[in-house]
């Protein structure tokens, strides 16, 4: 019964705190480029008034269109829920393993190109085949890694992976390293980050993501950028729970959940900064470029496998 | 970077005989005030005349037509190396057929398109007779810069939809339309841009420009010099001092005013100003496209400061109306100009730190080097000015080639590129910035004692004159005709941007959807300037 109400509230702080880690990513970078910066608690003003803005629909939006938002925001929270996020253990993570959420990811991204397409804008349409050109190459390598990684620890499971990881003596697996950079590569992509998109661009032939949901308004819109905050935060402590897996409580008990609680912090603080850096000291990739990218990281995932296989079995 | 001087190569001192000699009858007139020649032809040889022009290499830069019922006076300005010359016919209004000029230089198409949306001429043998301007909001029959024309037009009740424009069609598996705008997602000016891809792979680009059209041709006819002047600087709002500056120019020439040389150095160091505040602009733009925001804050911020110093010292953060028909309306204190020199000292090493960043930086390289070409062979073709024509090595500069005072007082380097592609455009300004920094320098350093406006009398005749100046656009035109009483009857000002709209036609040869938008900023051609 503990578990159940400790993963609802887990459910409830990821919702709550996706907005601020992007927030903190925008301000980090805001203070890199010497500007002043909108505060990091801004998405949540910018949530608020989209929720209250009335919802402006094309005339050709069929049904799919309006559900659109809903099913890719539920799938996300879906998604949310079963990754561990400062306790393992809970009832949710049996509910899916890692493949499932890659599933639900994919899911989620069908119905945004859908929803992209649905009301025929030239823009839409671009933004849907963009981004299912990067997913269709983005998912292998993420799949790759997943397999690496469940070879190691003879699970697909998110949580019994990072039990396993903790209680294992520090070691430095190569085929982690490998696979560490491949999926971080596949984040910035999945995430619509730069060098693949750029969240801030105003400039509708470049979008990606928000080529998509350049049609969406009011609460429409505003479960569309939640989501993909959430999304956000889901890789950053996917990326946590597999690779720095160190203070997750591995029990109900108050201290350890507290500590738990702090090391998520933490992580993502870090990886909000580097996150940052990273954005700040690049441009944006040429559009044809993001095959060789994903290729890269294709290619970390299978060495990651490789090395895997001839390294590390016995 | 290219420091040989290679100006258009042809001669329009000797034009006249090369008419001559394949048997075109011209009458040479006593030339307006800084033009080199003007040869007036016969209505029939107009199309040949400028195939002996592009024969001989001149740079085809404008094209305007006057109505004087019960003609129409058609002129067209040419550059060569040794000045401009203007070419004139004369239609009548009542079967105004004209030979096209656009088979021999292409950037004529649109020019010419205009005239015959604004003033109902005929281009015979012309290939693209669509309208350009005009869109739906006039009828068939009207003309709107004919005389008869009212200023506020024959409105109707619901403007037609401007929806069948018939854009070239591309045919084959695959391809595609993309219509872009007029409406954009960001806060730029209305124009419309369409596509045809394959993929991402661009196949044409067509550009549907006039949505910004304010009549500034009409409402100018009747207004005194002063009005002209303040319409003048509203033309195209980044370029205020440029068309001002063409405008009192073209005034000076007509009223034979000279300017006291203080005057002349303030509208100098005006007109730099602009320069760099747009250049400044236009780095970080490039730059902010490809999604390197670092830059574009960087550069903003300096602008800001620049333009903030504007507003401070003249008044405007734009610099508008300071310009007055004979001189300036304002003038720097010896604190002014001390102010100004420290602020060129205050910005030289920030532009000197940070243009080698970004021209190093990687990822930024990866993205405008060696992209998006303009070949010299185009650009000479287009007649491409400003930055666009000097990254492809096409270099004219009036501010050296044509020198107007005070700049042939000055020794103005032109900074030029041979490759064309994104990175050379954005390196040109940063050259451009920097040799502008030098300018101003001197200009303030040695700017005379004297008055900063000479009175003038009014004509008592009907006269006309033609500005020329270098904006940072490049070569910026304005016609003016005067009544004896100093009203315009005429004005005509060429925005650049009508040749450098073209050159980004041009330059998108393996160019994905995408990168549209930077080769775009690169370009940066005035919507507002351009429709007029």
């Amino acid at each position: 019964m503990n578990g159940w109400i400790l993963a609802i509230v887990q459910t409830s702080l990821l919702l709550l705190c996706a907005p601020l880690l992007t927030g903190w990513v925008k301000w980090i970078k805001c203070k890199l480029q010497s500007r002043q910066g909108a505060p990091p608690w801004q998405p949540y003003r910018d949530l608020f008034k989209l929720f209250k803005k009335e919802v402006v629909l094309a005339e050709s939006a069929s049904p799919i269109f309006r559900v659109a938002p809903y099913i890719v925001f539920g799938v996300t929270v879906l998604a949310g829920s079963v990754v561990p996020m400062f306790a393992i253990g809970l009832p949710t993570a049996a509910i899916a393993d890692v493949i499932v959420l890659v599933g639900f990811f994919a899911l989620g991204r069908f119905f945004l190109a859908l929803a992209g397409m649905d009301v025929g804008t030239a823009f839409g349409g671009m933004g849907s085949s963009r981004e299912m050109t990067i997913s269709s190459l983005a998912e292998p390598a993420m799949l790759m890694a997943v397999f690496t990684l469940a070879m190691t620890v003879h699970s697909t499971n998110l949580a019994s992976m990072t039990r396993y990881l903790l209680e294992q003596p520090l070691q430095l697996y190569p085929s982690f390293v490998f696979s560490a950079m491949g999926l971080l590569l596949v984040a910035v992509a999945e995430t619509g980050r730069i060098p693949i998109d750029n969240p801030a661009t105003h400039l509708e032939l470049t979008m990606v993501h928000e080529a998509m949901i350049l049609e969406y308004t009011g609460r429409h819109l505003a479960l569309m950028e939640w989501g993909a905050m959430l999304k956000l935060m889901i890789y950053g402590m996917l990326l946590g729970d597999i690779f720095f897996p160190w203070g997750i409580a591995d029990s109900f008990a108050p201290l350890p959940l507290l500590i738990g609680f702090l090391s998520l912090f933490l992580k993502l603080f870090l990886l909000g900064l580097s996150l940052a850096i990273m954005e700040t000291g690049l441009a944006k990739m040429r559009f044809f470029r993001v095959p060789q990218y994903l290729g890269l990281a294709f290619i970390l995932c299978l060495l990651g496998m490789l090395s895997h296989v001839i390294l590390e079995i016995n | 970077m290219i420091t040989q001087q290679q100006p258009t190569q042809g001669k329009v001192s000797s034009f006249a005989d090369q008419l001559t000699a394949v048997g075109i009858r011209i009458q040479e007139d006593k030339p307006l005030p800084g033009m080199t020649a003007q040869l007036k032809l016969r209505s029939k040889d107009w199309g040949f005349a400028a195939k002996v022009a592009a024969q001989n290499k001149l740079r085809w830069s404008a094209v305007w037509g006057d109505h004087r019922p019960p003609k129409i006076i058609i002129r067209a300005l040419l550059f060569g190396v040794d000045g401009h010359l203007l070419l004139q016919t004369e239609v009548t209004e009542g079967s105004p057929e004209l030979p096209s000029q656009a088979e021999f230089f292409i950037v004529a198409s649109r020019p010419e398109r205009y005239l015959q949306d604004m003033f109902g001429v005929r281009f015979q043998e012309k290939k693209d007779n669509r309208r350009w301007i005009r869109h739906q909001a006039w009828l068939e029959t009207d003309f709107p810069l004919r005389q008869t024309f009212p200023v506020a037009g024959n409105p109707v009740e619901n403007t037609k939809p401007d929806n069948n424009y018939p854009f070239p069609a591309v045919d084959g598996e695959g391809v595609y339309q993309i219509p872009v705008g007029p409406v954009h997602a960001g806060i730029i000016e209305p124009g419309h841009f369409r596509f045809q891809a394959m993929g991402e792979n661009i196949l044409r680009l067509e550009e549907r420009l006039g949505y910004v059209h304010k009549g500034i041709e009409k409402i100018a006819v009747g207004r005194d010099l002063d009005g002209l002047i303040r319409l003048a600087g509203r033309v195209s709002g980044d370029s205020t001092v440029t068309h001002s500056w063409a405008a009192c120019q073209a005034i000076e020439r007509a009223l034979e005013i000279n300017l006291p040389p203080r005057a002349l150095s303030l509208r100098a160091i005006l007109s730099e100003r602009e320069r760099i505040a747009n250049h400044l602009g236009d780095i970080g733009a490039i730059c902010n496209d490809v999604g390197f925001s670092f830059a574009q804050y960087q550069m903003s911020r300096l602008r800001e400061l620049w333009q903030r110093q504007n507003q401070l010292i003249f008044g405007h953060r734009l610099l508008m109306d300071l310009f007055v028909p004979g001189g300036v309306s304002v003038d720097l204190s010896k604190d002014d100009i001390l102010n100004l020199q420290l602020e060129i000292e205050q910005l030289r090493p920030e532009v000197e730190e940070l243009l080698p960043l970004l021209l190093e930086c990687p990822s930024l390289q990866d993205r405008l080097r060696d992209y998006a070409f303009l070949t010299t062979a185009d650009a000479q073709r287009l007649g491409a000015v400003g930055y666009v024509g000097r990254a492809s090595n096409l270099q004219d500069d009036l501010r050296r080639d044509a020198p107007y005072a005070p700049y042939d007082q000055l020794d103005v380097k032109v900074p030029a590129f041979s490759e064309g592609d994104l990175i050379k455009r954005m390196r040109v300004r940063g050259e451009e910035i920097l040799i502008s920094l030098d300018l101003l320098s001197k200009l303030l350093k040695q700017l005379p004692e004297g008055s900063l406006s000479v009175d003038y009398s009014l004509p008592g005749r009907e006269v006309e004159g033609v500005g020329l100046v270098e904006g940072w656009r490049g070569e910026t035109l304005a016609y003016l005709r005067l009544d004896d009483q100093g009203k315009v009857l005429r004005y005509f000002p060429r925005d650049p941007s009508w040749l450098t709209w073209q050159a980004l036609e041009m330059m998108l040869d393996g160019v994905i959807v995408p990168d549209f938008p930077v080769c775009n900023k690169s370009v940066n051609g005035s919507y507002s300037g351009h429709d007029l």
